[in-house]
């Protein structure tokens, strides 16, 4: 309804403002649109937005994420609401044609002709491609879109079904395109080759050193790498690439080959219509982003811009802003482009900042080179070894945000001291100026996220991200902001709180080691050691889940029954009228029919309504609480266990059906989440936690869509992190690849125990993984190598986990003092609770709303049916 | 199953006295320190919990945020010195001394009713209200 609305509304509003087209659907032109909507405040304008490509605006720095994700979606930049903002249209699919200067119009590839008060030329790059023979074969990609890397997909999977050896790639261009390019060859399990012009990788971005360094590391990663090396063809059979043929040397037999070699601005249309181009392409224009024509712009990679054309977001992102405050009579100007780049290439680190090259004269460098440990970092020093003006890391670049806005002012210490790895020794953190830059991707400085929290009230790094941009692009910035925003809060008297609640001063995990660490075991003696009063509803079930989660007892024994919210003590899930759900175990989704039959009978017996769960069990509603030990024994007596629905803790291991029955699968899912199922179950935690298992790529179980999500691969298994669904959902990212069975096992066991042991509470693993100092690499360091010496431990805690695990309903039924609580009133326990009322709906009882409870009629009362024992 | 202990008023303060009926609940033993059960007291629900150094409250067990009748089963603690129940439900806090509720999670604050309690001799009685004692005293029913 509201869409078609919105669209009759459409033309009357747009009539009677300014007219803007934009055309080229990138990264450029996105920033553009965010930011003119946002300063929009008369709605000046009505923006059309013309893209050659079939999808709106998406995250090309984060292509190569395709071949982890698969999902195009994924990659969508930014609120996908503008798109039905009245005030944008955008033309999916649809290019620009021509410019007609006099006219102000512009030709689409539609057939149509639209006009325009401002132009806007933000059509990016097209991919190189050397005038190679045997360049067009089938088999030769470039790395520029989503299209690109799906068709490089759908090839290689084509080809992979038809051969039985391995698949083996090169990639033309070792240059940061390259080796993009190269992660995807691997992500796809091709082995591949680098072939380098240059005499060594990243020849723009580092030194001799730094390449030497990443070529060592990009090599260990199974990367073949030939630098000093010329294509001189690429020869085929039957109309597909087959052979690289270099100037020198034997020829490497390949399967696909993908050129990187660099990127030229589309500027046909700017030439078409007389505007001038560089030399070298690119639609020339001054610091505000003009073109020669008043009413035409251009920004992003096909502008020219103090005489070259920059191939980087941020100064795209820079130059979006400025034609925004230009549109709306501002005067902003461009400031120079920060060629800064910081990357993660195959999971290597790389960043290159000002004056990497040390080209100004008299600077000194100051190099620390570890072959063993792969790192090579470098920073260039004004000829006093005061002033930083730029460096290089290869391997660990944990230093660059710190140090990028540092460029250009006196370092404060020895240089050597930020060299040193992370957490060696405190760098020196000179106090950073207010007008130093921080996020280069969003401009934003140390003086904006200071005035932030000083005077906009922000309190914590999510706040200051959403005020200010800062961290919302790359994200390499966002430990500095941490930083900042602490020392503000500091300086401001706040002191910044984790405290659980007014009981504990603690956060939950400190409270987790002082309860381990103290040999802790009662709410009691936690509350009198560290804390006050006598607790809340949220400390309470904080310290039910620690004391759980160090397997100290059944959770419904002694003064722990306490401390559970209802849920959990009495092992249901409360529904809204106050009767409970009931859901058994159903490892992997697998189920018998026996087992089927059972819990219908259990459900019809009860008059209890049923639903198939998102997780693939059966949810039983409508059960009243002194119901819950017959419909359990019940349960139990048919081969099922709690199924933990109502805990902070392991719900299910969702599967597809894998490789016994689907003709896709390389692998047995189903086996493999009943074993994880059965594995982690009664694990509690700060959130629930889900699981997922995919028997291959297709990804029929949404795994990514869970805390822990395992794709099967033809040699063993992927694992994902950080991923749920829920109110703000999020993809796992890749945590490992092509793992056996033991060593996944062994990696999901210190993940979640890592998690279990140091995430707040009611934190779920992407926002612990995300808040965690480091990000996914520090947590990948813990587990998988033991960077801080606790992986025994986490292994050997989850081992008594594993042992002591016993079925709560099972124990519930042989305690008759537990049995206890179970009574609906403590002078009637068989009583039933007379408010409960029930209507049928579509076969099946549900309760009644207040209005039918005024019409006894159409009552069925409370589940009094017959039951049988 | 139900006894009336209309004899024992005089131990009570005057205020009460005069309108209430007294009525034995249960024991204090079959309650747990810090946790709550419901009673049924002619047709009308109260939840009563017993407290670590064995003081026993009572309040109404219907919700009224969620009108579902829970409020026994929530979680037992203090707010500042005020010894308090959240509410299972929709987590609204009431002081459990006077039924006033501490935090409404957003909500307009809706106090419940309060029952006065008594233990003698190990039995919990209730003070009840003239509409509640009103009520016929048969027996709460039971299942078939
Ligand atoms: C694999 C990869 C990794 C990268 N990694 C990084 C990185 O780590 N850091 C970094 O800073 N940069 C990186 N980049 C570069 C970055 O993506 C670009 O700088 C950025 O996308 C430029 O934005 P843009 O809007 O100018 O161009 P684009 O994003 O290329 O958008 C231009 C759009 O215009 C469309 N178009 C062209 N002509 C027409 C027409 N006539 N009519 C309609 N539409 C048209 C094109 O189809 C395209 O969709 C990477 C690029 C790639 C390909
Ligand atoms: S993920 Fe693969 S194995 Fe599993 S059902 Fe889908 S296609 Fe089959």
């Amino acid at each position: 309804m509201t869409t078609v609305t919105r669209t009759r509304d459409r033309t009357p509003d747009t009539t009677g403002r300014k007219r803007l087209v934009v055309v080229g659907g990138g990264m450029a032109a996105r920033r553009l649109i965010d930011a003119l909507r946002a300063r929009d405040e008369r709605d000046e304008w009505a923006v059309t937005l013309l893209c050659e490509e079939t999808r709106a605006p998406y995250d090309r720095v984060a292509l190569t994420s395709y071949f982890t994700g698969r999902d195009p979606d994924a990659l969508a930049l930014g609120d996908q609401g503008v798109w039905d903002d009245p005030l944008v249209t955008i033309r999916r699919g649809v290019a620009a044609t021509a410019v007609d200067r006099h006219a102000q119009t512009v030709t689409t590839s539609a057939g149509t002709t639209l006009g325009y008060d401002a132009l806007v030329l933000a059509t990016g790059s097209y991919a190189a491609v050397p005038p190679v023979p045997g360049k067009d074969l089938r088999g030769a990609f470039v790395y520029r879109t989503i299209d690109d890397v799906a068709d490089l997909r759908t090839y290689v999977e084509t080809l992979r079904r038809e051969t039985d050896r391995p698949l083996r790639g090169a990639v033309v261009g070792g240059g940061l395109l390259g080796l993009e390019a190269a992660g995807a060859l691997q992500a796809l399990a091709v082995e591949s080759t680098v072939v380098e012009f240059a005499p060594r990788l990243m020849p723009l971005q580092v030194d001799e050193g730094g390449g030497e360094a990443l070529r060592r590391l990009i090599e260990g990663l199974g990367v073949t790498v030939r630098t000093s090396t010329a294509t001189a063809k690429i020869s085929g059979t039957r109309g597909r690439v087959a052979r690289m043929v270099f100037a020198e040397g034997p020829a490497l037999p390949i399967d696909v080959v993908i050129f990187a070699v660099g990127v030229r601005p589309r500027d046909e249309l700017a030439r078409d219509c007389g505007l001038p181009v560089g030399e070298r392409g690119g639609v020339i224009v001054d610091d505000a982003c003009a073109t020669s024509d008043p009413n035409i712009w251009a920004i992003g990679e096909v502008a020219n811009i103090g005489g070259r054309c920059l191939g980087l977001v941020a100064p795209a992102y820079t130059m979006a802003e400025i034609v925004a405050d230009r549109l709306l009579g501002g005067e902003g100007t461009f400031p120079g482009a920060d060629l800064s780049t910081k990357l993660k290439l195959l999971g290597v680190d790389v960043a290159s900042f000002g004056d990497a090259f040390a080209t100004e004269p008299g600077a000194l460098e100051v190099v620390i080179s570890d072959p063993v440990g792969g790192v090579y970092k470098k920073l260039v020093m004004s000829d006093d070894a005061r002033t930083l003006r730029g460096g290089i890391l290869v391997g660990d670049a944990s230093a660059y945000a710190a140090l990028r806005p540092m460029v250009g002012r006196p370092l404060g210490g020895d240089p050597a001291a930020y060299l040193l790895p992370e957490g060696a020794a405190a760098a020196p953190m000179g106090d950073l100026p207010d007008d130093a830059a921080v996020c280069s991707c969003n401009n934003v400085t140390a003086g904006t996220i200071r005035c932030a929290v000083a005077d906009k009230g922000c309190t914590d790094v999510a706040g200051v991200k959403a005020c200010t941009l800062a961290g919302t692009s790359c994200g390499s910035c966002v430990p500095l902001v941490k930083k900042l925003v602490t020392t503000e809060l500091e300086k401001a008297g706040v002191t910044v709180s984790n405290a659980l609640c007014e009981h504990f001063d603690l956060s939950r995990a400190e409270l987790f080691d002082v309860v381990r660490v103290q040999g802790l075991t009662t709410f009691s003696a936690i509350i009198d050691r560290h804390g006050r009063g006598r607790g809340c509803d949220i400390c309470k079930p904080v310290v039910a889940s620690i004391l759980a989660s160090l397997d100290l007892g059944h959770v419904l024994a002694g003064e722990q029954a306490t401390l559970q919210d209802t849920n959990d003590h009495v092992l249901a899930n409360l529904q809204k009228d106050g009767s409970y759900s009931v859901v058994p175990r159903i490892p992997g989704g697998e189920v018998t029919p026996e087992g089927l039959i059972a819990i219908g009978q259990v459900a019809q017996d009860f008059g209890l309504y049923t639903k198939i769960t998102g997780g693939q069990r059966i949810d039983l509603f409508g059960a009243r609480i002194e119901q819950l030990p017959a419909i359990w024994s019940r349960l139990i007596n048919a081969g099922f266990e709690s199924g933990h629905a109502y805990g902070k803790a392991l719900r299910t291991v969702k599967s597809c059906v894998g490789s016994t029955w689907c003709r896709y699968g390389v692998q047995d899912s189903v086996g493999l989440a009943i074993a994880l199922e059965l594995r982690y179950r009664g694990l509690r935690s700060p959130h629930k936690i889900k699981l997922g298992v995919s028997g291959c790529a297709r990804e029929c179980a949404e795994a990514r869509g869970k805390d822990v999500g395992v794709i099967a691969t033809d040699h063993g298994w992927n694992v994902y992190v950080g991923g749920n669904g829920g109110f703000t959902p999020r993809h796992a990212v890749l945590l490992a690849e092509d793992l056996d069975t033991d060593t996944l096992v062994r990696t999901i066991d210190r993940y979640l125990m890592y998690y279990v042991r140091t995430a707040d509470r009611l934190q779920r693993t992407a926002v612990w993984q995300a808040d965690h100092e480091g990000g996914l690499d520090a947590i990948r360091a813990v587990i998988m190598d033991d960077a801080l010496g606790i992986c025994a431990d986490l292994d050997a805690a989850m081992a008594v986990h594993v042992d002591s695990y016993e079925d709560e309903w099972a124990a519930v039924l042989s305690d008759p003092d537990t049995l206890r609580r179970f009574g609906s009133f403590v002078n009637a326990p068989d009583a039933v609770d007379p408010s409960l009322a029930y209507v049928a709906e579509r076969g099946q009882p549900r309760p009644a709303t207040p209005a039918e409870r005024q019409d006894a009629g159409i009552l069925i009362a409370g589940t009094t049916l017959e039951v049988r024992r | 199953m139900t006894i009336d202990l209309t004899d024992r008023v005089d131990a009570e303060p005057a205020e009460t006295t005069q309108t209430a009926t007294w009525v034995a609940i249960c024991r204090l033993d079959d309650l747990v320190p810090e946790r709550g059960v419901a009673a049924l007291v002619r047709g009308t629900q109260v939840a009563v919990f017993r407290l670590l150094d064995d003081a026993v409250y009572a309040v109404q067990q219907l919700d009224p945020y969620s009108n579902a009748c829970v409020l026994s089963r929530g979680i037992v603690g203090t707010r500042g010195g005020a010894p308090t129940v959240a509410s299972p439900m929709y987590k609204q806090v009431f002081d459990l001394r006077d039924g006033a509720c501490l935090d409404p999670m957003g909500k307009e604050p809706v106090d419940l009713v309060p029952y006065a309690v008594q233990v003698t001799d190990g039995v919990i009685h209730l003070a009840l209200p003239p509409t509640v004692a009103a009520q016929p005293t048969t027996d709460p029913p039971t299942r078939p």
